[in-house]
This record gives C-alpha cells, structure tokens and sequence, in this order.
C-alpha cells in the first residue's frame, strides 16, 4: 500500500516492530457520504472477516494481531471509525452511526454473514451489530469490550446531579472551543509518551510505531490524526448494564477473551460479572494481560480466535 | 421581510440563528420541534414576551448545515443550544417537542444561563423508549437530502429518554438556576421522561403565556 514517506526517525520506529505488518492493501469506503479509511491484510479471494479497533485506536493498532489471522487463511480487513485513523472527521458522533459504518464496510465484502472481532469498544459496536443484523454475522468474537455495570450505581442521586453538573458544563465548554481546537503538536517521542499514559503496559518501541501511522508529520511536528473535538469520558442516556442484556440473547458462535489485569482504558470487568450473561454455548478465555489483550499476546488471542473459527 | 440571521459555528456545524423581533429586556429563545425549522415570526403563544425573540434551526434543520452520515443524539443539540446562548448570553427559552427535551438538558448543563424553560407540544415530544431498545439499523433512500436531514428525523425520534435521567437535569436546574422555578411544563403530552420531571420538580401544569408572563418579570 502506499503510504506518505516516512523520515528515518518514522522508518526506524516501524523496524523497531518487526513482528508488525502494515495492510496489503488500502482503500476507502463512504458511508452515506463520510469517508472511511478501510485497511486489509492477506489473499483478497480468501473468506473476508471483519476487525473494529477501540476506541482512540485506528486500524494500525491491528498490526500485529491482523496478520496473524491473515496468515490463518483469512481475508482481514479493517476501517478507522469515524473521526480516527485517517477516515473523514465527522460533525456527528455516535454508537449507532458507527454500526452503521461498520455495516457500509462489510457491504463491500459479503452479501452474506462473516466474522466480526471486536476490541473494547468495537467488541461492543459489534455486540449492537450482530444484534440489529444476525443475518450478516457468522461469528462475533468480544476482546475485552464486554459491557459492565455503571460504576456510579450506588452514588447517592443528590451528589450524582453534581457531578453530572461538572462533567456537562466541562462537556459543553469543549464543545465552544472546538471548532478552531487542534492536537498538540510534538516529537514522535513525545507523542509515543502522552499515549504511554493511556497504554502503560505496552512497550514504547510499540507506542512510537503507532505514532507512524497514527499521528501526521506537519511542519510543526508530529499530531495525532484523531478529530480534536472528541475526548474521553462523557454522558448520555444509554446504561452499559443495558448492553450486558443484549448478550444472552445472541444467536451466533460467540469467543470471548478479557484481560485480568485492571488498567486506565479498561472497563473493570471481571470475568464474574459476566459470565450469568454468555449466550448459549459461549467460549470464554481470560488472560493474564491488560485490556490490550491482542497487542500483549497476539499470538495467544489469533490461535484461540482461529480454532475457535475453524471448529465452530 | 428577511429576518436577520447570524451563523455560529458548532463544532464543525454552521447554525442559523434567525432574529425574530427587537424589543426591551431579556432575550427569549425559541427551539423548534423534530422536522420543523424556525418561524418565521413570533408565534402567538409568545407574542407578549417583552424583550427580543430569537430562533435557533437544530443541526440538520433549516438553514443549518446537514452533516455527512447521521448520527443525531439530543446532546449535541444541546450544544447547538449552548452555543446560541453563548452568542445571545442568558435567555428564556421555549422548546417545541424534540425542542422541549434539548431545552430540559441544557436547563440542567447551563442553569446559570437559562432564565426559565417552557416545555410546549410539538413533534419529537415523546422520542423513543424510557429503557432498553432493540438496536435498529437505519438507511436512508438515497437521493432523500433535506433539510430537515432525514437521519435526524430517524434517530431523534427513536433516541433513548430515561425517566431518571430527565430528572437529573431537572434537579441539576432547581439546584443551581436562581429562580424558583426554572421549568415550566405547558405541554399536554407527557411522556414518561417529561412525567417524570413534573413529579420530581413538583410542577403545575401552565400554559406557554402564563410561564412565559412568569418568566418575563
């Protein structure tokens, strides 16, 4: 695939991996108009499957975990959602739009069913995907992105209105400045650093190879290429409880792996607190890792995902 | 006539904020309603409010911008809200159905600024469910562009309103707002997210001219 140039500091990050690969091939997708970055690894003629990375990841963060799969005999492909990676930055973001851009993607490859993976977050637009649409997904494979309860349940409802009272005015606050808002500027170590604070477990040779393909080179340095007017945290009607009903009901082969280990970007969800809610005839598998469950075992998860895809 | 407008800028969304009328005091604010666009003059309901009335087009609506592929949620028009009050300062505000529900939550998010909320009838009223939902996927007819866009007119009119989470708004308004009453519900409708917040706040049913009579001193 064709790529910008890379300076010798970005090619010596990307060498750094080398158990890493970029995509085969690339390509873009419109979903109603936006403009999708879509990515595959491995024979275009082989059985397609489908990758949705986390939320604040792009597809790149499948470069290890991808061609792997690719290897097993699969046609991988993966798009940055909406507002990440290099896909079009939207004036509108939500859960369900980012199903529908899922869909948009896997209409270019199967009228048919096919395997979806998920990680964190796009374990869990999957979930809402194979829900809404069981007739295109033939798998659904949960990698740490299985729905907990809210952790606020027992806050009193009085110091409840006040934080959602800060975390609203702080919420509109970004919103007043984000039209003219853009990403910090640095060096790729830098960049690599700020993204150590989100991913402390993984290795820094891996957090600077991000940067190549997730992050631009402007004059002014290295910026992450991420809508600047999206941030963590939030609000809004929808209860994570409410997603964690939506499992027991799901028709399909279902292979869930989570991380044991607690960390900033996982959802705190012990294997307990799911297991009342597997469908019928669920595959569960925790690992000793944290929520970067594909990224510190790749080779683990890719074996358990592959023979689950070829017995089930 | 034109009716002077001005563009704010909403993230990446440009919003026609249209002026209605001059007049002495306060500005009200008017929200319309799911599908709907801005009047284009004072309604009667409002005809005796004394200061300047405003409209504010929701993303996606008259003579705002309709964004590439959808994905409405009733907070992101509470920004579009927030950003006509940044623009306007503190203003009464009086919502039609789906604009009702916005001006609930950002009686919530912006108490200090809002000087009275009248909750009225119109279209997007009820919404979706008070819980859980069966995901839907939504597609669009192609050639089907609007205003209004049609994926606003889908998603927020299906979109989630849970019966406690309207009241946190509604008592994150009563705590911080000065006023004694910061909401004011003249609607007949009352689904469950807005009989909630009668109960919770404890409200009489009005009407659009008596609350805004109200909110007017």
């Amino acid at each position: 695939m064709t790529e910008p140039d890379l300076d010798d500091e970005a090619r010596a990050a990307r060498a750094a991996v080398p158990d890493a690969r970029r995509p085969d091939r690339y390509r873009t997708v419109s979903s109603n108009g936006l403009r999708l970055a879509v990515y595959e690894w491995g024979d275009v003629n082989a059985p397609p499957l489908l990758l949705a990375h986390g939320g604040f990841d792009f597809a790149g963060t499948y470069d290890l975990f991808a061609p792997l799969l690719a290897d097993g005999g699969w046609r991988v492909v993966a798009w940055d959602q909406r507002g990440h990676g290099s896909s079009e930055h939207a004036a509108l973001y939500s859960w369900d739009a980012d199903v529908r851009d899922a869909l948009a993607v896997i209409d270019t490859l199967s009228p048919d069913a096919i395997p979806v993976i998920g990680h964190s977050k796009g374990g869990g637009l999957m979930m809402q995907l194979a829900e809404a649409c069981p007739h295109r997904v033939s798998h659904l494979v949960n990698i740490d992105g299985l729905p907990g309860k809210r952790r606020m349940a027992d806050v009193p409802e009085r110091e409840r209105t006040r934080m959602m009272a800060s975390e609203l005015t702080s919420w509109l606050e970004h919103r007043r400045r984000s039209a003219t808002g853009e990403r910090k500027p640095g060096t790729l170590d830098e960049l690599a650093g700020r993204r150590a604070r989100m991913n402390p477990r993984l290795p820094r040779a891996w957090l600077r190879y991000l940067v190549t393909i997730g992050a631009r080179r402007d004059p002014d340095g290295w910026r992450w290429r991420i809508d600047p007017s999206m941030r963590f945290g939030g609000f809004g009607p929808w209860r994570p409880e409410w997603s964690l009903l939506r499992m027991p009901g799901l028709g399909m082969p279902f292979l869930g792996i989570l991380g044991t280990e607690m960390e900033e970007m996982g959802w705190g969800v012990k294997p307990a607190d799911v297991a009342p809610y597997l469908p019928p005839g669920a595959e569960f598998h925790a690992l000793d890792t944290g929520h970067f469950v594909h990224i510190e075992q790749p080779a683990e998860v890719a074996a358990l995902t592959l023979d689950f895809l070829a017995r089930r | 006539m034109t009716r002077p407008t001005v563009m704010l800028r909403h993230n990446k969304v440009d919003l026609a904020l249209h002026r209605l009328r001059d007049g002495a005091g306060g500005p009200l604010l008017l929200l319309h309603g799911l599908g709907e666009r801005s009047p284009a003059s004072v309604p009667l309901q409002a005809e005796g409010w004394p200061g300047p009335a405003w409209a504010l087009d929701f993303t996606g609506h008259g003579g705002s911008t309709i964004p590439a592929g959808g994905g409405y949620t009733a907070e992101v028009l509470m920004g579009d809200v927030d950003a006509a009050l940044e623009h306007l300062g503190p203003a009464t505000i009086f919502g039609r159905g789906l604009g009702a529900y916005v001006a609930l939550l950002i009686s919530g998010a912006r108490a200090e600024a809002v000087r009275g909320a009248v909750l009225a009838d119109g279209p997007g009223l009820f919404g979706g469910p008070a819980g859980p939902t069966s995901p839907q996927m939504v597609a669009v007819p192609p050639g089907v562009t609007g205003p209004p866009d049609p994926f606003a007119m889908i998603e927020l009119s299906r979109d989630v309103r849970p019966a406690d989470y309207a009241t946190t708004f509604a008592r994150a308004a009563a705590e911080h707002s000065d006023l004694d009453q910061p909401i004011a519900v003249a609607a007949i409708g009352r689904p469950p997210w807005l009989e909630a917040v009668v109960d919770a706040l404890v409200l009489e049913p009005t009407t659009v001219e008596d609350a805004l009579a109200g909110y007017s001193r």
